[in-house]
C-alpha cells in the first residue's frame, strides 16, 4: 500500500505549498488511497483540477494531470470525457471554484449526469487570494471582503448538485480521511456524476480571522459536528441543528451521458 | 488536386466541411448568431462519422471542453461570434499557454456589445490578436470567399496540430452567409497532415529543442497541462530565466513557421501607384475595382489581399509600400489593421484609410471613387 | 459585369422564398454558372418581411449583395410598395396578384400573375407558389436550362414532393406565357 502511494505521488514535486496545518494535504491523500483501492491502471486515470490551494493537488499526483482555469475544471473535464470515455476523471476543485465561478458548469454537468468524479474541497473561503467568503461561507463567519461577517447565505452544495441531477452526492471531512477515502471509492465505483464534499480546515485565511483556533482545534470541531446519515435517522431536528451529515447522502441510478452519446450513435 | 463536381455552398458550412475534411471529429459550442450554422452542421455531420457534438452551457464551457477534447487526442473546433467570442479569451490564453491545438472561428458581428446581431462588421481585428491577457502569440485566418473558407479552415486545423497553437478563423457575416459555387476535392484527396503516433522515448511536453507533438492523456505519459508558466514537463515555474525561456519559445513557433503561416495574394499591375490591401468580405469589392480599373483599363493599381492577418504580413505590407505612392485600406470598422499598414510602411506610401461602420459591406464604387483621387 | 444577373425575391416569411432562392442558386451552379445566394437574417426573417438575393454570372462574382435587380419578385403587398421605387426601368417585375394590387409607373415592365392562387386551385398547394414563381422568373429571364432547373427542383424538394414542385414549376411557365400574351399588369383583385 504504501509503495503504490510513492508511486502516485510526484515526490520530486514535493514539498508542496500548502501551509502548515491546512487540510487539502490529507483530503489529496485520501483521493490517492480511494484511487488506488479502486484498482485503476495509472495510465487510465486523469486529475483535473481548478484554479485555488486545493487545485494545486493536481501538480503533486503521478498520473496525467490537468489544471485547468480557475471554476472550469468540469467543462474542461467534460470535453476530455466525451473524447475518451474509457478514462477515469477526478476533478479537484474547491468551494469557491466550483460553487461560485464555476457553479454553471457544476449544475450542468450534474444534469447531463456525465462520469466524472468531482472532490470539492470545502474549507469555506478563498484561501490562495487571502480570505474572502464564498458561496460555501456560512453566514456570519468573517472574511476580509466581510470584514464584519458575511450577510449572505451559504449553498448546501449536496443539494444543489441533488436538484440539478447528480446522481450520487457525499459528504466526509479531513478530520475522518478513512471514512473520506471510502466516500471517494464509493463515488468512483458510482456511474455518473458524482459530488464528494469534503470539509477541510483554512487555519491560515478562515480560523485565524474567525478565531476558531488553530488546524488541531477546527479538526475536533469538525469531527465534533459530524453525524453519519444512519446516526442522524435517528435524531430529532433539535438534535440535528449545528451538526453536519457525513456519509453517502443520496446515490441513485439515471443514464450516464457519455455511455448514451456512444450508444446513440452507434459506438458503445 | 482532383475537383469534383461544384456545388452550393454556405461560408458557415465549408467551415464546418473544412474542418471535417482536415479531421476534425470534437466540436463543442453554444448557439449565437450569425455563426450557429456551423454548430447545426456539426450537429448533424459528426455523430455519423463517431465524433462528438455537444452543445455547452456557455461559451466559456465550450472552449474549455475543446481544449479538454484535444488533450485526449481529437482534432477539435468551436465556433461563436460577438460577445460568445469575447467570453471564449480567458480559455483560449490558455490553449495558447498550454500549447493545446484548436480551432476557433469567429463569425464577425456588429459590436460593441449585442451591437447588431446580423449586421456585418470586421471590428474584431484587433480583438483576435490581443483579446486574452499577456503576451501571446496567435495565428488570424480571413477569408474572402466559401472556398477559401473551406480551405483555410484545413490550413487552420493542420497548423494548429503542427505548432500546438490555437488558431482563429475569423469570418466576417457576409463570408458566413453567403452561399456561392465551390469546386470541393474529393474525400480523401486532400492534406491532411497526420498526428505523430511515434513517439521518442525521451519525449517532454514542453520540449525546450523545438516542436514536439502533444501525446494525448492516457497513453503512459504523466505529465502536467498548466495555464502556470511551466518547465518542459509542464510543472509550475516562477523562476525568471525559464518564465523568459518559455515565453520566447511558444512565440519562437510562429517565427520560425512564418512563411508558412503568412498568406497574402497580390493581383494587378507590376508596378502599381495605388495599392489596395483589403481581408475578408472587402476584398470581393476591391477585386472588383482593380479588376476593371487594371484588367480593363491598364491603370497602375494593385491588390494585395491579406489570408492572415495574424501575425501580420509585415514583409509584403513593407514591401508594397515601397513600390505605391498610395495604400488605401478599407475596413468595415473604425480603422483596425490600418495602423499596421502603416507600422510597416514605414513612411514609404501614404496610407489612407476608408472605414465604413453602419452595418453595411464596403462597395465598389465607394473604392473606386476614392481611388478616382489619384488616377 | 454585363453578364451579371441580380434576383431580388421579396415577401412575406413562410412564402418559401429562402429556399426558392436556393434552388434557384443551386439550378445555376448545375447549369455550370458562377452564383451567389444570399438572404436577410435577423428578427424579420422570423415571420415578418423575407428577402433573398441571387447574382449569377458567367465571370467570377466579386461583390456578393443586389444592387441593381435585374429581376424583382413580390410576393406580398410591402415588399411590392417597398422594392418597386428601388429598381430602373428595365428591371423585369413579376408580382404575385394574390396578394397585390395598386397602381404603378406605367413605364416598368411588370408582369401580374395569379402565383399563390393557382397554386392553391390548380395544384391544391399554396406552399409551392414559390415553384410556380421560379418558373415564371425562368420562363422571363432564360437564366437557367429549363430541364436542369427542373432536376434541381426534384433534388432539393423536400422528400416526397418533388414531382409537385416541378408541376408549380412548368404552371409557372404556363402562367407567364398566357399572361404576358393578354398584357395583364397589375392585377385589380382584392387582397385573398
Ligand atoms: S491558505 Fe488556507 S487553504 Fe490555502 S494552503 Fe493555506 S491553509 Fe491551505
Amino acid at each position: 500500500m504504501e509503495q503504490l502511494t510513492q508511486d502516485f505521488l510526484r515526490t520530486k514535486k514535493l514539498p508542496h505549498i500548502w501551509c502548515p496545518g491546512c487540510g487539502n494535504g490529507i483530503v489529496t491523500a485520501a483521493l490517492v488511497r480511494a484511487i488506488e483501492r479502486a484498482g485503476y491502471n495509472q495510465q487510465d486515470v486523469v486529475i483535473v483540477s481548478g484554479i485555488g490551494c486545493s487545485s494545486r493537488a493536481a501538480g503533486y499526483l503521478n498520473f496525467n494531470t490537468l489544471h485547468t482555469t480557475h471554476g472550469r475544471a468540469l467543462a474542461f473535464a467534460t470535453g476530455l470525457k466525451m473524447a475518451r470515455p474509457e478514462l477515469k476523471l477526478f476533478v479537484i476543485m474547491g468551494d469557491g471554484d466550483c460553487s461560485a465561478i464555476g457553479g454553471n458548469h457544476f449544475i450542468h454537468a450534474a444534469r447531463r449526469n456525465i462520469d466524472l468524479n468531482a472532490v470539492i474541497i470545502n474549507n469555506h473561503i478563498y484561501g490562495m487570494t487571502g480570505g474572502q467568503h464564498s458561496p460555501l461561507t456560512p453566514t456570519g463567519m468573517k472574511a476580509t471582503t466581510a470584514p464584519g461577517g458575511t450577510l449572505e447565505r451559504p449553498f448546501d452544495l449536496l443539494e444543489l448538485a441533488r436538484g440539478a441531477g447528480a446522481t450520487f452526492g457525499a459528504r466526509g471531512n479531513a478530520a475522518q480521511p478513512r471514512q473520506l477515502e471510502q466516500l471517494i471509492s464509493r463515488a468512483a465505483n458510482h456511474k455518473g456524476f458524482s459530488v464528494v464534499e469534503a470539509l477541510s480546515q483554512c487555519p491560515i485565511a478562515y480560523g485565524r480571522r474567525n478565531k476558531l483556533g488553530g488546524a488541531v482545534e477546527m479538526l475536533r470541531e469538525m469531527k465534533d459536528k459530524a453525524v453519519s446519515v444512519e446516526k442522524a435517522s435517528t435524531m430529532d431536528v433539535d438534535e440535528l441543528k449545528d451538526k453536519t451529515l457525513s456519509g453517502v447522502i443520496y446515490s441513485v441510478d439515471a443514464p450516464e451521458f457519455s455511455e448514451e452519446y456512444y450508444r446513440s450513435i452507434g459506438k458503445a | 488536386m482532383a475537383e469534383t463536381k461544384p456545388v452550393l455552398m454556405q461560408g458557415n458550412e465549408a467551415c464546418a466541411e473544412g474542418a471535417i475534411s482536415a479531421g476534425v471529429r470534437f466540436y463543442a459550442g453554444y448557439p449565437i448568431t450569425p455563426s450557429t450554422e456551423v454548430a447545426e452542421l456539426m450537429a448533424a455531420k459528426l455523430p455519423e462519422l463517431g465524433g462528438v457534438f455537444i452543445q455547452m452551457e456557455d461559451e466559456i464551457a465550450s472552449m474549455a471542453a475543446v481544449i479538454g477534447a484535444s488533450i485526449g487526442g481529437m482534432r477539435t473546433l468551436t465556433a461563436s461570434s460577438g460577445p460568445g467570442f469575447s467570453l471564449k479569451q480567458e480559455n483560449i490564453g490558455y490553449a495558447i499557454m498550454a500549447e493545446i491545438p484548436c480551432v476557433i472561428v469567429n463569425v464577425q458581428r456588429m459590436g460593441p456589445s449585442t451591437g447588431v446581431p446580423t449586421a456585418p462588421a470586421q471590428g474584431d481585428v484587433m480583438q483576435t490578436r490581443w483579446g486574452t491577457h499577456g503576451d501571446h502569440p496567435i495565428i488570424v485566418f480571413s477569408p474572402a470567399s466559401v472556398y477559401e473558407t473551406f480551405y483555410l479552415t484545413i490550413a487552420a486545423v493542420n497548423l494548429s496540430q503542427k505548432l500546438r497553437q490555437p488558431v482563429i478563423m475569423l469570418l466576417d457575416e457576409v463570408i458566413g452567409h453567403m452561399r456561392e459555387k465551390v469546386l470541393i476535392p474529393e474525400a480523401g484527396k486532400l492534406l491532411v497532415e497526420k498526428s505523430s503516433d511515434n513517439v521518442p522515448a525521451d519525449w517532454k511536453p514542453y520540449d525546450e529543442k523545438g516542436l514536439t507533438p502533444l501525446v494525448p492523456f492516457g497513453f503512459g505519459h504523466y505529465y502536467h497541462v498548466t495555464g502556470l508558466f511551466h518547465d518542459q514537463y509542464g510543472f509550475p515555474t516562477g523562476d525568471p530565466p525559464q518564465v523568459e525561456r518559455a515565453l520566447d519559445r511558444i512565440h519562437g513557433k510562429l517565427e520560425k513557421y512564418r512563411d508558412e503561416i503568412v498568406l497574402t495574394n497580390y493581383i494587378g499591375h507590376k508596378e502599381p501607384r495605388v495599392v489596395i490591401i483589403a481581408y475578408g468580405c472587402t476584398v470581393r469589392s476591391a477585386r472588383a475595382v482593380v479588376k476593371k480599373a487594371y484588367w480593363q483599363n491598364r491603370l497602375p493599381v494593385g491588390l494585395l489581399s491579406l489570408q492572415t492577418l495574424w501575425p501580420f504580413p509585415d514583409k509584403e505590407v513593407a514591401a508594397i509600400a515601397k513600390q505605391a505612392d498610395v495604400i488605401i485600406v478599407p475596413e468595415m470598422n473604425m480603422g483596425q489593421i490600418v495602423g499596421e499598414v502603416e507600422r510597416y510602411a514605414c513612411g514609404n506610401a501614404e496610407i489612407v484609410p476608408l472605414n465604413r461602420y453602419d452595418g453595411e459591406m464596403i462597395s465598389p464604387d465607394q473604392i473606386s471613387e476614392l481611388l478616382g483621387r489619384w488616377l | 459585369m454585363s453578364n451579371r444577373q441580380e434576383v431580388l425575391l421579396t415577401g412575406a416569411g413562410g412564402q418559401g422564398l429562402i429556399l426558392a432562392s436556393i434552388i434557384l442558386a443551386e439550378a445555376a451552379v448545375n447549369d455550370n454558372k458562377n452564383v451567389v445566394q444570399t438572404q436577410s437574417y435577423g428578427p424579420e426573417a422570423r415571420g415578418g418581411a423575407s428577402m433573398a438575393g441571387v447574382i449569377i454570372d458567367v465571370d467570377t462574382i466579386e461583390y456578393p449583395k443586389v444592387t441593381k435587380p435585374s429581376v424583382l419578385l413580390c410576393m406580398n403587398q410591402a415588399s411590392f410598395n417597398k422594392y418597386i421605387p428601388k429598381v430602373e426601368e428595365s428591371c423585369i417585375i413579376i408580382v404575385d396578384s394574390t396578394f397585390v394590387s395598386g397602381s404603378y409607373r406605367e413605364d416598368y415592365k411588370i408582369t401580374a400573375l395569379p402565383i399563390t392562387q393557382a397554386a392553391r386551385e390548380q395544384l391544391g398547394r399554396e406552399v409551392v407558389a414559390n415553384m410556380l414563381a421560379l418558373g415564371a422568373i425562368n420562363a422571363a429571364t432564360g437564366l437557367v436550362d429549363r430541364e436542369i432547373f427542373r432536376e434541381s427542383i426534384f433534388k432539393l424538394a423536400p422528400k416526397g414532393s418533388g414531382e409537385l414542385n416541378q408541376q408549380a414549376f412548368d404552371l409557372g411557365y404556363r402562367l407567364f406565357n398566357e399572361g404576358m400574351g393578354q398584357n395583364l399588369g397589375i392585377s385589380s383583385q382584392t387582397p385573398q
